[in-house]
């Protein structure tokens, strides 16, 4: 570690690819030279790679530049890669298939001629010396199915049973070895078994192997087609950029683009990184990102996000973010890990999971004997087809599937929508939401208060009110302060310098211009202050009655003037909230504003229930109300303001302003400005749920109800046993329907306003 | 018949010992450098490894197994979960872990090891 003190910045880490490093002295030489920097906290060079990853702050090129001192070259790392994995997996899923689809038409290919013979009357039995000779050459036909078709059941299984573990390889290879076992032992030594009892089951061992080849080679189409999602964001990225380089433009490699680089993008062409527009305007289609259908207009300063398409004009952007820093690569990575993660409900399944197959192992043995001592006869046929048909009609894998597929296609869906779920855990509690809490600036209203309309109080001109005012506050951040300043901008009123600034959390800002005492905010703040107000309290009444907000200005405990600042309601706010309204939810509104203000806006956009007045710090307190009164609660802010209500509520949903994503500050990251973004996430998350019981439900019901009828539990009444080979196709078939069943969610309509 | 019924629960008892009672001595990670875990065969190789408590540590996967199980790695209790490319080596950083046992397995539970923190 360097003695640089630790900044107050998120850390991150850099990936550089070393060419020329081929030995281990070279590892000490790079991170020493890496070390060397005074923002870089640690180098870890990976020597099998000739990759280093380096945390701290240091921009890449200065990282490259100490390098390339040190006698070695470097260029980041970028999500190619990605591109890179993704291209490899498909490839190696297809090799998998094609493999698999082979040893299916080979095991098929004896199977079904051998099952044909039986249903159509042909005798599986041994009695002459003909058919043993005859059966003998079909085990030997079965065993090189077994070797050529089945070996990766059998490898798998031994070498689970020699780490003490057991899988699906485990009951396949079983039940098909057991299968064959007997028949080989039947053809051989046919005395030693009673004579009911000499019947063969070759045909079994070949279909199972067959239709288990095929349920696994169906399975990885289907699972391909579950990653589509996280596939259409990787594509996104572009191959090549334009830099512009001693005034001329050149096309290079993504991977080579550093920080502070200027690029050209040309319409109709995707964004290369992240940048800031530094000439030029056109618009922009966010949609693949944010969902938001409608292009964003860019001009000089306006943020571009690595893989968005620019529409109409020629832009000139200053990189700021490439590789794996870019929103594109973050949002990537969060949905893998998200798709990754399991919600709780999933967790009894893996634990029964854990313990399924020895059990299953268990109730075949059982089954055996119970066949063995009170079966009718052929009892060792009974108890050989009854344990078979037990270990092959037990499927973990549905069990083990039911969640993580769901959880894969819905958390891919909602990113679609532009909607970024943190994790399984937070998908399955948004579904069980039962009250909204919405903020009402940014998230209600578009968070750009404007300046309305002024009151003259004591003031002489409207001017010299927004002179002062634009003045002290001129370092706010505050929106309603932005407003100000916006409106005095607009005028071109100088400002002058403030002393003794001082802002009141919840109540406004004080301080002094031009040796005048100024205060500004509401009425609290101008009764704790002995302004009188009493003239204008109606004037301030009307004002918030129209859902503005009504400052009050003062100078030298003397009321100047009122300023109304509005902040329009988003578009579609109300047709969102109805969404919310129609799926049972009670909505809570928040806002730091008045109450006529609050009652205004609520009343727009129809909630009955809200809370004015409310300082930053209290609406934590209101979410943990909600909650003490048994509500599930979802709290929905901008993210920065709202950190700790999103952080108590449980489901906090950040609502973004397009690409800029607040990914790590909430369980939910709504891209899109658009309260409709929030009515999607909790449809999505109710549709992944609804979907995840269906898989688990259908699960164990297969296999609660098939290994009993397997065990034979019908046989009196029926007085069959269950083939071993349909068993087969229903274990080969379960875990596809689930799969299937997953893939089903990508139908899910998303809006249905 | 009394011997094969004796044999039938002998069998059962071998089964709950080997896959539920026996616990294979754990591997213990070397100080220096990451620890390989080989995927391959149906099973993580090894599977019982043991870490040192707080201290930070690089298990190192090898995946050999081509089946669509092994790609995923999944620490439930630990929330981190990775997608182990074929025939190549996807490091897992583990964060310093309270002295423990801690389970990793594939999505569906076959595949499973275990770590052991002391």
């Amino acid at each position: 570690m360097s003695s640089v003190p630790q900044k107050n910045v998120a850390k991150h880490t850099s990936y550089l690819q070393i060419e020329g490093a081929s030995c281990a002295s070279c590892v000490g030489k790079i991170e020493g030279a890496l070390m060397q920097l005074p923002e870089v906290e640690s180098a870890a060079m990976n020597l099998a790679q000739s990759t280093v990853a380096i945390t701290g702050d240091a921009p890449i090129a200065t990282l490259i530049k100490a390098v390339n001192a040190a006698g070695y070259e470097a260029k980041s790392i970028v999500d190619s890669s990605d591109q890179q994995l993704m291209d490899d997996k498909e490839q190696a899923d297809q090799q998998y298939f094609q493999r698999l689809k082979r040893e299916m038409w080979l095991a098929l290919g004896l199977g079904v001629p051998l099952m044909l013979y039986g249903m159509l009357g042909g005798d599986m039995m041994v009695v002459t010396d003909l058919q043993r000779g005859l059966w003998l050459l079909v085990g030997l036909l079965t065993l090189a199915v077994m070797v050529f078709a089945g070996r990766h059941f059998y490898v798998g299984a031994w070498k689970s049973f020699a780490n003490h573990n057991a899988n699906m390889d485990t009951l396949i290879a079983l039940g098909t070895g057991t299968a064959w076992l007997y028949s080989m032992v039947v053809a051989l030594f046919p005395l030693a078994v009673p004579e009911m009892a000499r019947h063969v089951y070759f045909e079994a061992t070949a279909m199972i192997i067959g239709l288990i080849n095929l349920g696994l080679a169906l399975e990885i189409k289907a699972r391909g087609r579950t990653s589509e999602a996280i596939k259409r964001l990787i594509g996104l990225q572009a191959k090549t950029a334009r830099l512009l380089r001693n005034g001329e433009e050149v096309d290079i490699a993504i991977e080579q683009i550093q920080q502070g680089d200027i690029l050209r993008v040309r319409p109709g062409e995707k964004i290369a990184v992240d940048g800031v527009v530094q000439e030029g305007s056109s618009a922009v289609d966010e949609s693949m990102l944010t969902g938001e259908p409608m292009p964003v207009a860019k001009n000089e300063g306006d943020e571009l996000a690595a893989g968005t398409l620019n529409k109409s004009g020629s832009l000139l952007y200053k990189v700021t973010r490439v590789g794996k820093e870019t929103a594109l690569a973050r949002i990537i990575e969060m949905v893998k890990r998200a798709q990754n993660s399991k919600p709780p409900i999933g967790r009894l399944a893996d634990v029964i999971a854990a313990y399924f197959v020895p059990a299953i192992m268990i109730i075949a043995v059982v089954s055996a004997l119970l066949w063995l001592n009170f079966g009718p006869s052929p009892q060792l046929a009974f108890a050989i087809v009854s344990a078979t048909t037990v270990l092959i009609i037990a499927c973990p894998c549905a069990l083990g599937l039911a969640t993580p597929m769901s959880v894969m296609v819905g958390v891919g869906k909602a990113a679609e929508a532009g909607v970024l779920i943190r994790n399984g855990a937070a998908l399955q509690t948004a579904s069980k939401i039962t009250a909204m809490v919405l903020d009402k600036t940014g998230t209600i209203t578009l968070g750009q208060p404007k300046v309305s309309g002024i009151v003259l109080a004591q003031a002489k001109d409207e001017n010299e009110v927004l002179q002062l005012t634009a003045s002290l506050e001129s370092g706010s951040e505050h929106p309603l302060a932005l407003s100000i300043l916006a409106s005095a901008k607009e005028r071109g009123l100088s400002l002058a310098s403030v002393q003794n600034f001082n802002a009141i959390a919840g109540h406004g800002v004080a301080g002094q211009v031009n040796g005048r005492h100024l205060l500004l905010g509401n009425e609290k703040l101008m009764r704790d202050n002995g302004v009188a107000i009493a003239d204008y309290i109606s004037t301030a009444q009307t004002m918030a009655q129209r859902a503005e907000t009504p400052m009050y200005f003062a100078v030298d405990q003397q009321l100047a003037a009122i300023i109304a600042v509005a902040d329009p309601i988003k578009e579609e706010a109300i047709a969102a909230i109805q969404r919310l309204q129609k799926n049972g939810l009670r909505i809570v509104m928040l806002t730091g504003d008045n109450r006529a203000t609050a009652a205004a806006v609520a009343k727009k956009v129809g909630i009955s229930e809200y809370f004015a007045e409310v300082l930053p710090q209290q609406k934590s307190a209101k979410v943990a109300e909600l909650q003490a009164q048994g509500e599930i609660v979802g709290m929905t802010g901008d993210g920065i303001n709202d950190a700790p209500a999103l952080a108590l509520a449980n489901v906090g949903f950040a609502i973004g302003t397009g690409t800029d994503v607040a990914i790590e500050s909430a369980d939910i990251t709504l891209m899109r400005g658009s309260l409709h973004g929030l009515a999607d996430a909790i449809a999505v998350s109710k549709a992944t749920l609804r979907n995840i019981k269906q898989n688990l439900f259908g699960a164990f019901i297969y296999n609660i109800a098939g290994v009993p009828i397997a065990a034979g539990i019908l046989f009196p009444f029926t007085g069959m046993l269950l083939s071993p080979v349909i068993a087969g196709a229903a274990m080969a078939f379960s875990s596809l329907t689930v799969v299937t069943n997953a893939n089903r969610l990508r139908l899910f309509n998303l809006r249905q306003h | 018949m009394l011997m094969i019924n004796i044999l039938g629960l002998l069998c059962i008892a071998l089964i709950v010992w080997w896959f539920w009672l026996y616990k294979p001595t754990a591997v213990v990670a070397a100080e220096q450098g990451p620890f390989t875990v080989l995927v391959a065969n149906g099973s993580y190789q090894p599977a019982r490894i043991q870490l040192p408590a707080g201290q930070a540590t690089t298990l190192r996967f090898i995946r050999k197994d081509a089946s669509p199980c092994a790609k995923m790695l999944v620490f439930n209790d630990l929330d981190i979960s990775a997608e182990l490319a074929l025939n190549q080596t996807t490091d897992i950083s583990l964060p310093a872990m309270a002295p423990g046992h801690y389970g990793f397995s594939c999505q569906m539970q076959m595949y499973r090891g275990e770590l052991i923190v002391q």
